[in-house]
């Protein structure tokens, strides 16, 4: 048994409506990987900001080392030895990397030292790291490494990650988890936030599990299948998509060298882009964020337009048609941005069901709206795909993620489509509405139509997918059979080239 | 330590409370600079407020001004809180308003002096069409080079009185009256005058104008499409785009509504309150309506209300001017107040104070 770094006894924290940690209580010892689990809004967030000293808890007490342990900011837990590296990056662009890791330091020492110790930490840790290189040209991987590199040299026993792999490929995972893995071998703890099973798997030595605020269970993750992990992390049993074998039908949507700028200036442009889509075809496109997925789901959908005759549909040239006149031809799609985007958030659920339902539903009549068949098509939507809400007056906003993206993705799937083009259906979405919505999908497919998902998460493509393309800064690979592949197939496929190998990149 | 906190949901309350505190705070500011002008703020209050209206000595003559008076401004600001709802932003009606009053004028003066049925008709097209054509120059500029409409549109009020006073010097001076500045008074032909439908109500075309376009507006926000994508382009851009929705189009279609009503307003206003083609024709009704609009929370019905409101207190200026000698430009201080303390107070919609002890939490 190791000897216990930090101890939590029965963290309780409570915003207004909703208890986000109830009574949770664990050990991390001196230099373990442990792993906290769960789903969104299982209270993991909450738990590491407690940690990390951005929320108070209303009860409970922390130990550090045996000594009382209550930060009341970031400051004071760095200064005790804990550090964060955030899902999201707090990096400046327009600075380079010593200069962004200096802004996170308490007494940043002169910038030529910083820069030395800045060279020697990465080195030491095989995360090459040039000092000098803006942060605006660095890749997820790269800036992922400046925010890891600054907490390193504070020289941390606590380390916390929160889903620190979201932006990775899977090469670069790999260097992440043998740098992970030599922190621990030299006393660092790290605290893994994560739901994905198999990475914790992997990596950590423990693993805590919440569920709905409360701890359901503290225990080697290597010593439980990834289904069991998952089963006590949603608190049901769940079954995986059931796929028929079904036969392939006509081509449906053909796009051919297709190179398109984004409308985005810090967007991804499209170059020499080809595949096509067979009814009944689910075709998987993968890639990390940022390689042009947004364009090209905008670029199918028709909110950015397209040489003509460079998309074609059953045939037919679409590429200059808007949404609008694609959803009538029978093109529909999901785009990843539930709020905002896919769906107005000020608006109710039956005002979002007009948005893309007024062509297809025939809702509108000489540009004046029937309210009432828009109001049944949104509790059709509702009930058919489960969608928990007091009623279709609801604002959009208002509703959980995993709920909204149901609406969406139900939304388009109702109006009966012949191609759906789909964006990280599943993006943030708790484990039984994936499921779900990744069945819907499976369940259009065995009725002829032809899905497109795009999607970061690789489990995913895995589960749905009859074909598999990965989109790299902006080029798609071929498209290949998925099955027999293997996850280093696809990494590669990924292009996973930037500067995956722990070696030095021209830095002098 | 007073801190500030996001609502989850924009409060109704507040929102339908806002316009009558801050009609509340205004008179009671505006009671404090009247009172340091050194007049009675009660005397002031009663007569911009009450008086136009109740006042037997005044009543007969300010009541059908009430009409006269607010429904250019609800015209103008019926057009302007559609754009507003997309997040575009004409703020140069007043500009709209000046080219549609010479453009109106400009079919009058050209059939004058003959008589016919179509004159008054074609100056209505005219009019709107001046109007629509003067907020085209800010939709295009937008459309095609991305420039701010805001800018643009105020810039091209002041463009719009100098063409305005060219006008009342130059091409459509009155001929018959050498030496003075002014086209021909259009009350005095017929065939182009807007006169008053109903006798001594202040009813003319201008006001059933105000109430078709107030009827339009709301069949059209409520329960049609364009209305909708006006709603939908102003909460969330992306999510109209998805819906199939052209920026460009919506741009050119909320200014050219906007501008064709301000248009129509002066128009009205040339032909008949005005009455004619001079330097000081415009008379901030373009400005006013801005005011308007936000203070009847960009609804239609809102906006009548208050459309009224603030057309009694041109009414009610006018008459403190003359009574208390009280400089005109009180009043402007005044209605600039009313929208200063609606936009502070809004704030509450969205935020609420909490008043919080001890150093942090």
């Amino acid at each position: 048994m190791r000897k216990p770094l930090l101890c939590l006894e029965g963290l309780t924290k409570a915003y207004p409506g909703v208890l986000a940690n109830d009574d949770v209580s664990f050990e991390i010892g001196e230099g373990q990987v442990h792993a906290l689990l769960g789903e969104n809004g299982a209270g993991k967030s909450t738990l590491v900001k407690m940690i990390y000293g951005l929320v108070k808890p209303d009860k409970g007490q922390m130990t550090l080392r045996g000594q009382s342990y209550a930060p009341g900011q970031p400051s004071e837990a760095r200064l005790k030895g804990v550090a964060m590296v955030f899902q999201h990056f707090s990096l400046f662009d327009a600075l380079d990397v010593a200069e962004n890791v200096a802004l996170g330091m308490e007494n940043p020492p002169a910038m030529r030292d910083l820069a030395r110790r800045i060279r020697e930490v990465s080195e030491e840790y095989g995360l090459p790291l040039d000092p000098s290189r803006l942060v605006g040209d660095l890749s997820a991987g790269e800036r992922q490494r400046v925010e890891i590199v600054r907490c390193l040299l504070q020289d941390p026993k606590l380390l916390i990650m929160d889903e620190p792999t979201s932006v990775l490929t899977p090469q670069e995972v790999e260097v992440l988890f043998k740098t992970l893995r030599q922190l621990s071998a030299e006393g660092t703890a790290i605290l893994y936030i994560s739901h994905k099973l198999d990475e914790i798997r992997a990596l950590c030595d423990e693993a805590t599990i919440l569920r709905g605020g409360r701890k359901v269970a503290t225990c080697d993750p290597r010593e439980k299948t990834a289904r069991e992990l998952a089963e006590l992390m949603v608190g049901q049993v769940l079954t995986p998509p059931e796929r028929e074998e079904r036969p392939m039908g006509d081509v449906v949507l053909q796009v051919e060298n297709l190179s398109l700028a984004s409308n985005n200036p810090f967007g991804t442009s499209l170059k020499d882009i080809s595949f096509s889509l067979r009814a009944g075809e689910v075709l998987g496109i993968a890639g990390v964020a940022g390689n042009g997925q947004d364009e090209l789901l905008l670029m199918l959908s028709g909110e950015l337009l397209a040489p003509s005759a460079q998309v074609q549909l059953k045939g037919q040239s679409i590429g200059h048609l808007g949404p609008n006149a694609r959803r009538t031809l029978g093109l529909v799609a999901a785009p990843e941005e539930r709020l905002g985007h896919a769906a107005a958030p000020d608006m109710s659920l039956t005002e979002n069901a007009l948005l893309s339902g007024a062509e297809r539903k025939g809702l509108t009549r000489f540009g004046f709206i029937d309210w009432r068949a828009t109001g049944e098509f949104a509790r059709d939507i509702i009930a058919r795909f489960d969608v928990r809400t007091p009623g279709p007056h609801v604002l959009a906003r208002a509703l959980s993620g995993g709920n909204l993206q149901k609406f969406v993705i139900g939304r388009e799937i109702e109006l009966n489509p012949d191609v759906i083009i789909v964006n990280q259906p599943t993006w943030g979405v708790d484990a039984a509405a994936a499921a779900f919505i990744r069945q819907a999908l499976l369940d259009l497919a065995n009725k002829g139509a032809a899905v497109l998902v795009i999607s970061q998460d690789l489990d995913e493509l895995l589960e749905v997918a009859d074909s598999f393309a990965a989109l790299n800064e902006g080029r798609l690979t071929p498209v290949r059979s998925a099955k027999g592949l293997s996850v280093d197939e696809i990494g590669l496929m990924m292009g996973g080239a930037h500067d995956m190998h722990p070696a030095h990149e021209g830095a002098a | 330590m007073i801190r500030l906190e996001k609502r989850k949901e924009p409060s109704k309350f507040w929102r339908i409370a806002n316009p009558f505190l801050a009609v509340a705070l205004t008179m009671l500011a505006g009671g404090i600079m009247f009172a340091m002008l050194g007049k009675d703020p009660l005397v002031a209050i009663r007569l911009i407020f009450f008086d136009p209206i109740f006042s037997e000595t005044f009543g007969s003559y300010s009541r059908p001004q009430l009409l006269i008076k607010s429904a250019p401004l609800i015209l103008i600001a019926v057009g302007l809180a559609i754009g507003f709802k997309a997040n575009i932003w004409n703020i140069g009606a007043e500009g709209q308003y000046i080219i549609g009053a010479l453009f109106g004028a400009g079919v009058a003066l050209a059939f004058f002096p003959q008589p016919g049925w179509y004159i008054f008709p074609l100056m209505v097209l005219a009019g709107a069409f001046g109007g629509f054509l003067w907020a085209m120059i800010p939709a295009i500029l937008k459309t095609r080079f991305n420039t701010n409409e805001i800018l643009v549109s105020l810039l091209l009020v002041y463009v719009a009185e100098k063409i305005l006073a060219a006008m009342a010097l130059g091409l459509m001076r009155n001929p018959d009256i050498p030496g003075f500045p002014g086209s021909r008074d259009l009350r005095r032909y017929e065939a182009a005058h807007n006169a008053e439908l109903f006798a001594g109500t202040g009813i003319h075309w201008g006001v059933v104008a105000a109430l078709i376009a107030v009827i339009f507006a709301y069949a059209m926000m409520k329960r049609h499409m364009l209305g909708y994508h006006v709603q939908l382009a102003g909460q969330a851009p992306r999510a109209a785009r998805f819906g199939g929705i052209s920026p460009t189009r919506l741009v050119v279609i909320c200014l050219g509504i906007s501008g064709a009503l301000a248009g129509l307003a002066g128009m009205f206003e040339v032909s008949g309150p005005g009455g004619q083609v001079r330097i000081e024709f415009a008379s901030g009704y373009g400005f006013t309506a801005i005011i308007v609009a936000f203070l009847g929370r960009l609804n239609p019905v809102g906006i009548v209300l208050a459309g009224l409101l603030l057309g009694l207190t041109y009414i009610g200026g006018e008459l403190s001017q003359m009574m208390l000698q009280l400089p005109s430009s009180a009043i402007q201080v005044f209605q600039g107040m009313l929208l200063f303390f609606l936009l502070a107070l809004d704030f509450q919609t969205h935020y609420r104070l909490r008043l919080t002890r001890g150093v942090r939490t």
